[in-house]
């Protein structure tokens, strides 16, 4: 999801440069003034841990392999405004020791993966763990979390690339976020799981997690607003049509056909007029989908006596 | 973080990037902040200069040929990591085929790219990342953030060779059949690396505390 060197035109990198700065100077702010001074190296090392965990390979099938991101994981265990701070100095340091992701473009690459990821995967924590008691509520929450970062930071990646006139909208959505979906997946898979292995050997460290003022919570929530607002919104609504368009030119339009018959083909639910109505109601159903896979695999790793002995979530 | 990738997924970074490694460093006489500055003004007119500008283009690289061989660099590893870096810049590139004639156009996206990519690589051969913290702070970056940076230097590479040692010594003394996709161990693997990696900052927390920190 790094996006490199010239694939943002100005504007969208300096209002991406922007939305990035508050959001990193909000968590400055915040981390000074909540975080005790015991806690101040454990940023740098959360920041090395996230760099070393993302080196860990997980095997998919066929040679193919995948890492954990971190954003919603790190959240998790040391809150929005440090996980915000972690994950901005880990792209800072992929930029300019390893340039992986372009140095124009790390301003939309921190709002994405640094901002956006933890704001939500954190925020979902919270509601998540509400709703269920108890080590499995913690667990699934993660993994719920860690899936909905992902697809949120896709879809910021995806408007970004659009409004930067390099990438289509018709192309980028189905291709990041399409593929997001799958790797959200995994993604929250490989976060419950390092909880949960967190949570047995030394508790004390999944739920000593400080909540946040709602002034936080605020700041943050119109921040991603904003940043949805202007990199996704402008595309969501008229369903842009340039490739089915060139298709249609071009005389090939019938050669496209679903794979396999899906229950809502085109991400669109039958009988829903509206087009960005219809894909957003299939979302939340993805959503809900996503959310009962996430507490059916916290139950099945959660065995009973630890969530009996150890219930301090 | 991009994700997913083909094959065996360890990059291959330099042994210069560590910063326990005696590597001589080349244009080391050159201060940080000319180099950063340099770099900056390079990634930023490559990125805005339509492809018109050939010259441009031409010219970025021919001067990064010049600093590669002059600085005497090790082609192999830069490029390694170009070939490892490219596939990214490529993928979009292809992408990008399918936005029409309003876009910057593909050519315009793989050549931008690649170039950058290539400033860049150049630019963290010769600049040791020890180097960074100091002229951040020069410039005014807040202070929890240099700091944040300059330990995540110092024990990154620690916690990576922690983490390997982990997994070598899990692998040679777990005889049991893999389960499922095998992610089970990894991941125990990553949380035991959190767990140490706090305890490690408590220590160093007051080690910092033992030499007069704040």
């Amino acid at each position: 999801m790094h996006i490199p060197d010239g694939f943002v035109d100005v504007k969208t990198a300096v209002t991406a440069s922007a939305l990035a700065v508050a959001g990193l100077g909000y968590a400055l702010h915040q981390v000074r003034r909540e975080l005790p001074p015991r806690k101040v190296p454990l940023l740098g090392l959360g920041s090395a841990f996230v760099f070393a965990a993302q080196m860990v390979n997980f095997p998919v099938v066929g040679g193919t392999s995948g890492h954990l991101i971190g954003g919603a994981l790190i959240a998790a265990l040391l809150g929005v405004p440090a996980a915000v701070v972690v994950m901005a100095t880990v792209l800072i340091a992929q930029c300019f020791l390893f340039a992986d992701g372009g140095v124009t473009a790390l301003g939309a690459n921190v709002f994405n993966m640094a901002v956006l990821a933890p704001v939500v995967g954190g925020t979902v924590y919270r509601g998540v763990r509400r709703l269920i008691p108890g080590v499995r509520g913690q667990v699934a929450a993660v993994a719920f979390a860690g899936w909905c970062s992902t697809v949120a930071a896709s879809l910021a990646c995806a408007g970004q690339l659009a409004w930067s006139g390099t990438v289509a909208w018709s192309v980028a959505f189905p291709a990041m976020t399409g593929i997001h979906l799958l790797i959200g997946l995994g993604e929250g898979a490989i976060s419950a799981l390092v909880f949960y292995a967190v949570a047995r050997s030394r508790p004390e460290l999944t739920t000593g997690v400080a909540a946040p003022a709602p002034r936080g919570i605020v700041g943050y929530g119109l921040l991603a607003s904003l940043g949805v607002a202007l990199f996704v919104a402008p595309f969501a609504c008229p369903w842009p049509d340039g490739l089915e368009a060139v298709a249609a030119k071009l005389g090939f339009e019938h050669a496209a056909r679903e794979p396999m018959a899906s229950p809502m083909p085109d991400y669109l639910i039958p009988g829903v007029g509206n087009d960005g109505v219809a894909t957003a109601l299939a979302g939340l159903v993805g959503a809900l989908i996503v959310f009962g896979a996430a507490v059916l695999f916290s139950r099945l790793l959660v065995r009973r006596e630890l969530d009996a002995t150890k219930s301090v979530g | 973080m991009s994700g997913f990738h083909f094959g065996h997924s360890h990059t291959p970074y330099a042994p210069e990037f560590r910063p326990t490694a005696a590597v001589r460093v080349p244009l080391a006489w050159l201060a940080p902040e000319w180099k950063l500055a340099a770099m900056l003004a390079l990634v930023t007119g490559t990125a805005l200069m339509p492809l018109a500008w050939w010259p441009w283009h031409t010219g970025v690289v021919a001067l990064l040929l010049v600093v590669v061989i002059s600085a005497r660099l090790a082609l192999r590893p830069l490029g390694l990591r170009l070939l490892w870096l490219s596939p990214f810049v490529a993928g979009a590139a292809v992408a990008s085929l399918w936005h029409g004639p309003t876009g910057p156009g593909w050519l315009t996206v793989a050549v931008r790219g690649g170039v950058c990519l290539l400033t860049v690589l150049v630019f963290a051969a010769v600049t040791p990342f020890g180097a960074l913290p100091g002229v951040l702070r020069r410039v005014g970056v807040p202070a929890l953030l240099v700091t944040t940076m300059a330990l995540m230097h110092r024990y990154l590479f620690v916690l990576v060779d922690e983490s390997d040692r982990m997994r070598r010594a899990r692998a040679s003394r777990t005889l049991v059949r893999r389960r499922g996709l095998g992610w089970g161990m990894p991941a125990e693997v990553i949380g035991r690396l959190f767990v140490r990696a706090s305890e490690r900052a408590e220590r160093i927390y007051l080690a910092m505390c033992a030499r007069g920190w704040k």
